[in-house]
């Protein structure tokens, strides 16, 4: 998390109607939406490719990890492409945005842990919950979503190298 | 990355002459009497010596000075190259490797090698010792050379090469050292001097006349004094006697004779002048010319020799990437462009980035030859370790693969050709009692094979033993007993970790690792291994690699809204789909290509996507190795310049897609991986034809 002590530096987005905070640290740039190309046989979450300044980006719908529905984009819609861990592998990815809000600090004293019990998504994927005006930003685990071995979705682990016959 | 240890270089440049070393002592060991290979054998030693010296790594110079001394009575004739000598002088070659790799490390057993080289060389002199060398010393006055206890003046003549001052050659020395073998008296032949005009500073034109007094034959001593030079430089060596003691003068004026004689033939060709009455000119300038193509001649080994770091390469193959996107960007716009002037520029840097790409990517091509010639040194100790003759063919050596392809190939091939010779290969009497020669053959090719290279390891041994695989497979608990496997399985079992069928663990190989690591090598390439194998007879294993490469030519075509790209190597021909085929054909889907079965897959399929395809479909062939198989595509849009993205982990288990590129449009398409598409259309075939019979 953040060097500082007391407080978080996140850049804060909306998906669905859950506000979701990243740490400002791992974004390199905010992108309007661009043509993704599909990827065939690919999982759901990473269904996608970009182009990033002549790179080829793996683009992720964290939607898919948390069970949300996944309206057509908007002229909200946004692409965040960041810095994470794959495997330990330092890699660029860009994830979908509903819409992308501030750079926030959230006070660290604030963070909570996630609750084992009655959040509708899965645990693991939740670094903290942290609060701000009176309400609540999810701050996720982009490690672990991003673990190419577990932590995939039920529906999309099926659909995972289909032999082609 | 940059190169500031001097000490560094030396290695660099040591390994490589140790290279040469090696082939040269191989080389010598199937042609012992070849005096080019005993010479250049003798100049990698002289110059690893010299430079070690230079570099201040005197154990290095001290050892190979010794080991040079003992194979120079070889040079002389005095000693004949035989297997024994060879066997230790490759010892000996390692022992230099060990000295300039750990110059400060206290390293053993140099002293028993040069004792062993000089029993050797001693042991093995030819009869008649007085005779003198007869052929490193050529020597053109040969008839003129008389009894030792004739003349005892000589006359040495002789003209350096061109080239010899700007490889640091110094005349001076080289006629102080003529002094030391006897009273000299020295005459300097300015016959060849051209125009000033025309004068190239660092040629050597002037020739020297050298008398020498001295009561012994010199021929030996002078080659010596000419060792480095002896190839490209004009000597001639005579006896003196008394009556020939004439004006020095008479040689030095003859040639002048001769180039005024040339011209006079030459003239009536310049019909402006064609009673000229002085004649200079051409000859000089035409000797100049020559002289200046025999010194492009020479200086074209340095010039391809460019030491440049492998990230510098690559960092160059990346910017040639992003501006063959860009190109296209550009190409795109043009099109859609009325601007002739757009579209001019346009073309023009579509030419140029085509070239520049294809140049880019030759620099990283290496002939496949330079790791060949290990190969030979392992099958060389292997043999003598295993007590079995081989024979070792290579063929295919200026087949180019990307640099970084080369270095990896090494270790796997190694194991494939120890297994080769350990397992494959019977002993010798074995091989009689089978009715074959007992010299057992060991070969190693590599061919291209559209955008593959398919290198393989053939030996004429017994072939993989199925029973032995099966029942060790069983063992080790990788197969049940029941498992059914199709022959190729069953060779494939072979590369499974931990896998070996010797009975009994040599030092070589049979303790099961290694046949993995093969494995393990090429998939990390995207290659693929074929073993085939006949009873009695041999095996054959075949490793197929992509020609790699960053930049590719594809072909594009369109499957329902996506476009993905084809390697345009691995295309053979495009046909339509014919209409009602999947009506006729009741699931089995096989096109009739000109006589030859050829099976299909959908794209559509292969991709899961829905709805149906256009109208008029069409069929790409492609073809990997052996298979071919057809694509069946919404349309084909054309050909464009590839340039490879790797996925990213999170999509390289995806097997149909060998990675990703971006279009002129800027949006990305992904690369088919057409190996793997043709294995699974060949898998398809088997399970069908298998149904069928």
């Amino acid at each position: 998390m953040s060097e500082n002590q007391d407080y978080m530096t996140a850049l804060t987005i909306r998906l669905e109607d859950e506000l979701f905070a990243v740490e400002a640290s791992r974004v390199r740039e905010i992108l309007d939406l661009v043509p993704i190309t599909e990827v065939p046989s690919a999982r759901a979450f990473v269904g996608g490719l970009i182009n990033v300044r002549g790179r080829v980006v793996p683009l992720a719908d964290l939607r898919v990890m948390f069970c949300m529905e996944r309206p057509e984009p908007d002229e909200d819609t946004r692409i965040v492409v960041m810095e994470v861990d794959i495997d330990g592998e330092p890699t660029i990815a860009g994830i979908l945005a509903d819409k992308v809000h501030d750079v926030t600090d959230i006070e660290t004293a604030s963070i909570e842990e996630a609750p084992k019990v009655g959040m509708r998504w899965r645990p693991e994927f939740v670094k903290g919950i942290g609060k701000r005006n009176g309400g609540f930003i999810i701050i996720p685990d982009m490690e672990r979503i991003f673990e190419t071995s577990g932590g995939r979705s039920p529906s999309a682990a099926a659909s995972e190298e289909r032999p082609a016959s | 990355m940059n190169i500031s240890d001097p000490s560094e270089t030396f290695r660099q440049e040591a390994r490589e002459l140790l290279d040469q070393l090696e082939a040269g002592l191989l080389d010598l060991e199937q042609d012992p009497s070849n005096d080019d290979l005993i010479n250049s054998t003798f100049r990698a030693l002289h110059t690893i010596k010299g430079s070690g010296a230079m570099f201040g790594f005197t154990a290095v110079a001290e050892f190979v000075h010794e080991f040079e001394t003992a194979f120079d009575r070889v040079r002389k004739g005095q000693s004949k190259a035989n297997t024994a000598l060879i066997g230790v002088a490759l010892d000996a070659k390692d022992h230099i490797h060990l000295l300039i790799e750990n110059p400060d490390a206290p390293i053993d057993g140099g002293a028993e090698i040069l004792v062993q080289l000089r029993a050797i060389v001693d042991g093995a002199a030819v009869d008649g010792h007085g005779e003198a060398a007869p052929a490193p010393a050529v020597v053109a006055a040969e008839p003129a050379k008389p009894a030792d206890t004739g003349a005892k003046r000589w006359r040495l003549t002789f003209y350096l090469p061109n080239d010899a001052l700007i490889y640091g050659t110094n005349p001076e020395l080289l006629l102080k050292e003529l002094a030391g073998i006897g009273p000299t008296t020295v005459l300097a032949l300015t016959d060849r001097i051209p125009d000033l005009d025309i004068i190239d500073p660092e040629v050597s034109y002037i020739g020297w006349q050298v008398d020498i007094e001295t009561s012994e034959d010199p021929t030996a001593a002078i080659d010596d004094v000419f060792l480095f030079l002896r190839d490209n430089m004009e000597l001639t060596l005579a006896a003196v006697t008394a009556d020939a003691v004439a004006p020095l003068t008479a040689g030095a004026v003859a040639p002048v004779i001769e180039a005024v004689a040339a011209p006079v033939v030459m003239a009536p060709a310049d019909d402006a002048m064609p009673e000229a009455p002085f004649v200079p000119e051409p000859p000089v300038a035409k000797k100049a010319k020559k002289a200046k193509a025999e010194k492009a001649e020479a200086e074209k080994p340095a010039a391809t020799s460019l030491r440049v770091p492998a990230e510098r390469l690559d960092e160059l193959m990346d910017r040639v990437g992003e501006l063959v996107i860009a190109q296209a960007r550009l190409s795109q716009i043009a099109n859609s462009s009325s601007d002739t002037a757009l579209k001019t520029i346009a073309e023009e840097l579509e030419r140029l980035s085509s070239g520049l790409r294809d140049t880019t990517m030759g620099i990283r091509m290496v002939p496949i030859g330079t790791i060949f010639s290990r190969f030979r040194r392992l099958v060389h100790d292997l043999s003598g370790e295993l007590g079995k003759q081989i024979e070792f063919i290579t063929t295919g050596e200026e087949t180019e693969l990307d640099k970084t392809v080369i270095e990896r190939l090494a270790d796997p091939l190694v194991h494939l050709i120890r297994n080769s010779v350990d397992h494959g290969l019977e002993s010798a009497d074995k091989r009689v009692a089978a009715g074959k020669e007992p010299k057992g053959t060991v070969r190693l090719s590599a061919v291209y094979s559209g955008a593959e290279v398919a290198i393989s390891v053939i030996d004429d041994g017994a072939g993989l033993n199925h029973e032995r695989i099966r029942a060790k497979a069983e063992e080790n608990g990788l197969i049940t007993p029941d498992t059914k496997l199709t022959e190729q399985e069953l060779n494939h079992l072979i590369f499974a970790p931990g896998f070996s069928t010797a009975s009994e663990v040599t030092s070589l190989s049979g303790r099961g690792v290694g046949m993995d690591v093969v494995k393990r090598t090429i998939d990390g390439l995207r290659g693929t291994i074929d073993v085939a194998t006949t009873p009695g007879k041999g095996s054959v294993f075949t490793l197929r690699l992509p020609l790699t490469l960053a930049i590719i030519d594809g072909m594009l075509i369109r499957v329902g809204d996506g476009r993905y790209t084809i390697p345009l190597a691995a295309v053979e021909e495009c046909v339509e789909l014919p209409a009602g085929l999947e009506a006729s054909a009741k699931g089995r889907n096989f096109l009739d290509i000109r006589g030859s079965l050829v099976p299909y897959l959908r794209l559509r399929e292969v991709f899961g996507l829905k709805g149906e395809g256009d109208a008029h479909e069409k069929v790409v062939i492609v073809s990997s190795g052996e298979g071919r198989v057809g694509l069946v595509v919404d349309q084909i849009i054309g050909n464009n310049q590839t340039v490879i993205k790797q996925l990213s982990k999170l999509h390289s288990g995806i097997k149909s897609f060998s990675g990703a590129t971006i279009l002129g449009d800027g949006t990305v398409a992904l690369i088919l991986d057409t190996a793997h598409l043709v294995a699974s259309g060949q898998s398809y075939v088997e399970r069908n034809l298998g149904r069928a019979a």
